[in-house]
């Protein structure tokens, strides 16, 4: 690293604090995201500035931690891997046993604050298929991929079981992907994924009425539309009116006439779509792109096994959060509680997200060092 | 490898984008046309209408609090084009004070621009007019009409029926948003608060038709509120009115229950405040006035007040002593002046100097000897003696249906542990004996221990709520209370020993003398006067005047009347009294000469004083 000893000192000490460390591209990513997403919830909310500044001590309470992670090396964190796993689960457990929380049992409360250890596991997830697979000899054969499982399976039981089907998908989904990414070979993933397929009437029968009543909800909301249809209808009345050009920032009628419920956590992006229309919806899908792009490109970059697949499946969990989302708001798919990433307003999720990208920050320093 | 497997994933994952875009151009492009236009049907919408909140009366049906109509001021930020310019015009129209403006202020951050939001509220008729002239200055602005909650009585029920305030953001995490619709109020303090979900109502609403900007077009359906349950309290006006006039401004507080079902007839705490003042906000400058009184009005301190029982607690210990057989009603005892546990040079004294010479049951507790109950105490051990007075209620809430009741200090082993991690001393055992050391009660505590004793053992929580009613009149439902237990006194023989000694408190050379005179029925009572600070020098002694005494002082007088058939209880406490009987006794007997009005007045179900009762002047003349 080439230390610039010229007369701007400040200018040194300010670099050895983020510069290397930092990847300009992803941050600068990150932070048009933020920009969106608190100018959307200024708008959905009605010009509620609590909620634009709540929104914003959350981002920097993230980026933060974004900056506290990007100071631990990659190895430290795979030192500690197992038992962040462990203990994270450990928590699930005992949120199980005393969590509190409206309807499901999610929270754990700890004086200050609650939060939901199954945001951990989100991180914590796939830190341990990576350091699960790191030593042994890739592509994983039956044995690992069966061990890789019960890892997945065991938390995301858990979580499925509290209920919170949303959060179960995306910390089984990011599990999944550093599997993928190991090069567990494709006529595993095929035949996984047959089998998968044929059990879904099994799952079914293991759902609660209110997630079965969601899928139904989904593919004939009319049959509703008082009830859980209502939320499906109205999304996609924002989303259909808004056409090609959108409505204007402050003009979408279906949030002002509360019309649109949840309009600013899960339903935020209905109303993004409402107000700048296909041509918004494209310009926000691209920056997810970059932003996942570029996280596939630091894990390409990587040295170590663990480090390539912990930054990868971090990159792509984030797809899950737009595609389930995304697809929700649009009709698509049934109703979960995913947030639109960096958009939606509350909730720990935007901590997670983007402490797990303080990880890609340091996987990047460490080869930037190196190279 | 791992590059082509993470090239691989990207082509997915731009590949699964692709099919949400298409699904978005699906929507907004081949299907605009149709969502437009089910957008602009979509016009239809629900307009909240909050019910009208119950009322409540005292048990004659006087009001102690209902609803007026109002109106004020409303702003659309939205509809305004400049929000300062306007505010500083309509100032000049309509008197806006600084708190009005700090609360529209912080309300106006925490809702949405096109909600309306109130600015002034209560107007009166002379600002309507002139809003009404200059109105079509203010475009956004507009007066619209509420009910506003009001306590005709004032300062007389603050503590009983406490007062609703405007909802602020910590209600909202924990009312039902559904319920609440439209909602400005809830109730905070007192009734108002423990009977929020009676009080409360069902919100109705409108089916209105709305135009782009959500102003209302016409209103389709109509679907009324139902307004909230009125609520009947035991409280007797008349008799909450006399004891506020005994207190004469000195602080204190005083709790009257019908001991027969555990009815609050009277309930005061001196000073009170004008409830009235915190409906909308009271001023910051009024609050803090309150708040830093060196009074403190805003202590309920029936409920809130802790405070050494002293004597009070000698009538109930020594019941103890005759239901556990450590004592018979004629056993005696010697009081020298000074009493000393066996083995210990510290002397334990008799308020007598020299003490009152040989005393049984009866005449210990008409006498307060203390040296009697020392003994009894140490006979009883700490563990008899916190098991049995916690079966009357001390050392927790008695459950009257208020909120924030406190539950006091009962002295016991355990309570030590937890607050001082030290061991139980035998000293302390005989101090609790006479009400002192670590003993905290509160007067509705005393009140309650002694209307169970006077019900013969039965308890009763106190209740001040005793039915309900629904809007508009008629359904009358009474709220059950039925009794907590079986009955604490297990032999007549034993109420009977009590109840003398408390009535030769009244009637014999007690400290309640006199307090019986020209009343028609028996008083059994007892008085109790605690000490606020230790005694370290010799000033005690050598200044016996009345003002010093009542600084050190607290003053404590319970009582129960018709002796054999008891209907009312009364407990009063005196902050600063020089003794017990002389200064709240008065207290407690003039409640009861306003509760035996009433009984001439509204005989209330209770057979009215007969002719056969002595009348004032035989009574007088019956007396010492």
């Amino acid at each position: 690293m080439a230390l610039n000893t010229g007369v701007f000192s400040w200018r040194r000490g300010w670099q050895a604090l983020l510069g290397p460390r930092l990847d300009w591209w992803l941050l600068g990513g990150l932070l048009i995201l933020a920009g969106v997403g608190l100018a959307t919830l200024y708008s959905a909310g009605g010009g509620n500035m609590s909620l634009v500044e709540g929104q914003a001590a959350r981002f920097m309470l993230g980026l933060g931690l974004l900056w506290l992670i990007s100071r631990i090396s990659p190895q430290q964190l795979r030192d500690w891997t197992p038992w962040l796993y462990a203990g994270s689960t450990f928590l699930l457990v005992v949120v199980i046993v005393l969590g509190e929380g409206r309807g499901a049992d999610r929270w754990l409360n700890l004086g200050i604050m609650r939060f939901q250890p199954s945001e951990l596991l989100k991180l914590t997830m796939p830190m341990m298929v990576a350091w699960y697979l790191h030593s042994r000899r890739l592509p994983p054969g039956w044995k690992d991929i069966a061990v890789v499982g019960g890892l997945i399976a065991i938390p995301s039981g858990l979580i499925a079981e509290q209920p919170d089907l949303g959060t179960a998908t995306l910390v089984a989904g990011a599990g999944a992907f550093a599997l993928f990414l190991s090069g567990m070979a494709w006529w595993r993933i095929g035949l996984l994924g047959g089998a998968a397929a044929a059990a879904i009437p099994l799952g079914w029968h293991f759902m609660h009425e209110y997630q079965r009543d969601r899928v139904r909800t989904l593919l004939n909301p009319e049959a509703d539309p008082l009830g859980n249809g209502w939320h499906i209808i109205q999304s996609k009345i924002a989303v259909g009116s808004g056409g090609v050009f959108g409505k204007g920032f402050e003009h979408g009628t279906q949030s002002r006439l509360d019309f649109l419920p949840e309009h600013t956590t899960d339903f935020i992006f209905a109303v993004y779509s409402e107000e700048f229309g296909l041509i918004g919806v494209i310009a926000v899908l691209l920056l997810y792109v970059f932003i996942i792009g570029r996280c596939l490109w630091i894990a390409m970059q990587a040295r170590d096994t663990y480090s390539r697949l912990l930054a990868g499946a971090i990159g792509m969990s984030f797809f899950v959060y737009v595609f389930v989302n995304g697809g929700m708001v649009a009709g698509m798919l049934p109703v979960v509680g995913v947030p639109m990433p960096l958009i939606s307003y509350g909730g720990t999720s935007a901590v997670s997200l983007l402490t797990g990208f303080g990880i890609l920050m340091t996987i990047h320093a460490s080869f930037k060092r190196r190279g | 490898m791992f590059q082509r497997r993470a090239l691989a994933g990207f082509a997915l994952i731009v590949l699964g984008l692709c099919g949400l875009v298409a699904r978005y151009v699906y929507l907004q492009v081949d299907q605009h046309d149709e969502y437009t236009l089910r957008s602009q049907q979509n016009r239809i919408k629900q307009r909240a209408l909050p019910p009208g909140r119950g009322l409540i009366y005292d048990r004659e049906g006087n009001l102690l609090a209902d609803n007026v109509p109002a109106f004020r001021l409303e702003v659309v930020p939205e509809q305004v084009h400049d929000l300062k310019a306007t505010l500083a015009a309509l100032g000049a129209v309509v008197p806006l004070s600084d708190d009005d403006l700090d609360n529209f202020r912080k309300q106006l951050r925490l809702n949405r621009r096109f909600d309306s939001i109130p600015l002034k509220m209560q107007l009166n008729e002379d600002e309507i007019d002139r809003f009404a002239v200059n109105q079509w200055r203010f475009p956004g602005v507009e007066v619209v009409p509420y009910q506003i909650r009001r306590y005709p009585m004032g300062d007389l029920y603050a503590h009983v029926v406490g007062y609703v305030n405007r909802i602020n953001e910590r209600d909202l995490g924990q009312l039902d948003p559904a319920m609440y619709k439209g909602t400005t109020h809830v109730g905070r303090t007192g009734i108002e608060r423990a009977y929020e979900a009676q009080l409360h109502g069902t919100p109705g609403y409108d089916l209105v038709e709305v135009n782009a900007d959500g102003k209302v077009q016409r209103v389709l359906e109509h679907h009324p509120a139902t307004a909230g349950r009125n609520l009947y309290l035991s409280i007797d006006t008349r008799i909450q009115r006399a004891a506020v006039a005994a207190f004469a401004g000195r602080p204190g507080a005083a709790v009257a229950i019908d001991p027969r079902n555990g009815q609050v007839l009277a309930m005061v705490s001196v000073p009170s405040y004008n409830p009235n003042l915190f409906i909308n906000g009271i001023s910051t400058a009024a609050y803090r006035e309150l708040t830093t009184a060196p009074n403190k009005p805003l202590v309920n301190r029936a409920i809130q007040g802790v405070y050494q029982p002293g004597s009070t607690v000698k009538p109930l210990l020594g019941l103890g002593g005759l239901e556990m057989g450590l004592r018979r009603p004629q056993d005696t005892v010697l009081s020298t002046g000074e009493f000393f546990i066996p083995g210990q040079s510290r002397a334990y004294r008799d308020d007598v100097r020299g003490g009152v010479g040989v005393v049984n049951l009866m005449q210990a507790i008409e006498k307060s000897v203390n040296t009697y109950f020392y003994k009894l105490a140490l006979d009883m051990g700490i563990d008899r003696l916190s098991q049995f007075m916690g079966s009357f209620g001390f050392g927790k809430p008695t459950g009257v249906d208020l909120y924030g009741e406190l539950g006091g200090v009962l002295p016991s082993r355990e309570w030590k542990r937890q607050h001082f991690r030290q061991p139980w001393f035998p000293g302390e055992t005989v101090i609790a004996g006479i009400g002192q050391g670590y003993w905290g009660v509160t007067p509705i505590q005393l009140s309650h221990a002694f209307a169970t004793l006077a019900n013969h053992g039965v308890a009763y929580a106190p209740r001040l709520a005793d039915a309900t009613e629904a809007p508009g009149g008629g359904g009358r439902e009474d709220l059950v209370n039925p009794p907590l237990g079986p009955s604490l006194i297990t032999r007549n023989s034993n109420w009977q020993a009590i109840d003398t000694g408390m009535e030769m408190v009244i009637y014999g050379h007690g400290t309640g003398h006199g307090l019986g005179d020209g009343f028609p029925y028996r008083i059994a009572g007892k008085s109790g006067t605690a000490e606020r600070f230790s005694r370290t020098t010799d000033a005690y002694d050598t200044n016996r005047n009345k003002a010093y005494l009542a600084a050190r002082h607290r003053a404590w007088f319970v009582a129960y009347t018709p002796a054999d058939q008891p209907r009312i209880v009364v407990a009063a406490l005196l902050e600063a009294g020089a003794w017990g009987g002389s200064d709240a006794g008065p207290i407690v007997r003039k409640i009861f000469d306003a509760w035996l009005a009433e009984q001439k007045a509204a005989p209330e179900g209770a057979p009215p004083p007969t002719m056969a009762q002595p009348a004032p002047a035989t009574t007088q003349a019956r007396n010492p």
